[in-house]
């Protein structure tokens, strides 16, 4: 039986590599994809308290976690094509119209 | 004791395909290894007894998002960026900032671990497994919010059509 809090840490790590690549990266795909890492982290959270509690609702708000990330893909992607074909660019920091 | 290898074999997986995902110049590489990144998180849900959410993240993420992922990667030009620079300026104070944060996160994880050792040991399989559990869960308790749900993904549907149409009359 593996304790609780070893997935936690494992969740943490997850989690920081996740936020290392959204803030680091310019390409906004790999951004989009270090989102989905960071969603994942938080399915494997909600997943240990479901075991630690014996009840499956922590396995349902993971499967909605899984449907959020399955929307903002789609939409983040069709983003990426309209930006794309708009400034012919992918990376992050060019896209900075709204800048001061 | 083969849990408990199952699990560092991979969490070791994870973490260090999750560095290669952030790490790589190609992002049709950085699809792979993210693919393989989600499929041994799969197995870290099945080392929690999550038989169904295992099969959801291998049939949903894998086959359906990530597929998404290497479309848009097809359709987008990524020649040019390839020869840029992959980090933005900032990227030593953002790291150093997320390492904070993971050993904030950590430590305070490491402190209150003794709460967590309570309920362990019992972990009887409920009745008719756990797709059968996951299921009722789904269409009793919570079918509000899978209608909620099945809004959301109708509007992000929506979104994606008008947001990659070419022109909005």
């Amino acid at each position: 039986m593996i304790p609780t809090h070893y997935y936690l840490f494992l969740g943490t790590a997850l989690f920081t590599i996740g936020v290392i690549g959204v803030l680091t990266r310019r390409n906004v795909i790999v951004i989009l994809m270090s989102i989905e890492l960071i969603l994942n982290a938080v399915n494997i959270n909600l997943v240990a308290f479901s075991r630690y509690f014996q009840a499956v609702d922590g396995q349902v708000f993971a499967i909605f976690v899984i449907t959020d990330a399955a929307a903002e893909a789609a939409v983040g992607l069709g983003l990426i094509i309209a930006l794309f074909r708009n400034k012919e660019t992918v990376n992050a920091d060019e896209i900075d119209l709204l800048k001061w | 004791m083969l849990p408990q290898i199952a699990f560092f074999f991979l969490s070791a997986v994870t973490l260090i395909s999750a560095v290669m995902v952030i790490t790589r110049r190609n992002a049709v590489h950085s699809i792979i290894w993210l693919i393989v990144t989600l499929f041994s998180v799969g197995g870290v849900f099945l080392t929690l007894h999550a038989e169904f959410l295992f099969a959801v993240q291998v049939i949903l993420y894998v086959g359906g998002i990530m597929v998404l992922f290497l479309f848009v990667v097809m359709l987008v030009n990524l020649d040019v960026s390839l020869k840029q620079a992959q980090f933005s300026r900032q990227w030593l104070v953002a790291l150093v900032t997320a390492l904070v944060l993971m050993a904030e996160l950590a430590y305070g994880i490491y402190r209150g671990h003794t709460g967590f050792a309570l309920a362990e040991g019992s972990a009887a399989p409920a009745a008719g497994g756990n797709t059968q559990a996951v299921g009722l869960a789904l269409y009793q308790d919570y079918v509000l919010a899978v209608e909620i749900a099945s809004l959301l993904l109708l509007v992000a549907m929506v979104g994606a059509v008008i947001m990659a149409k070419r022109k909005i009359e």
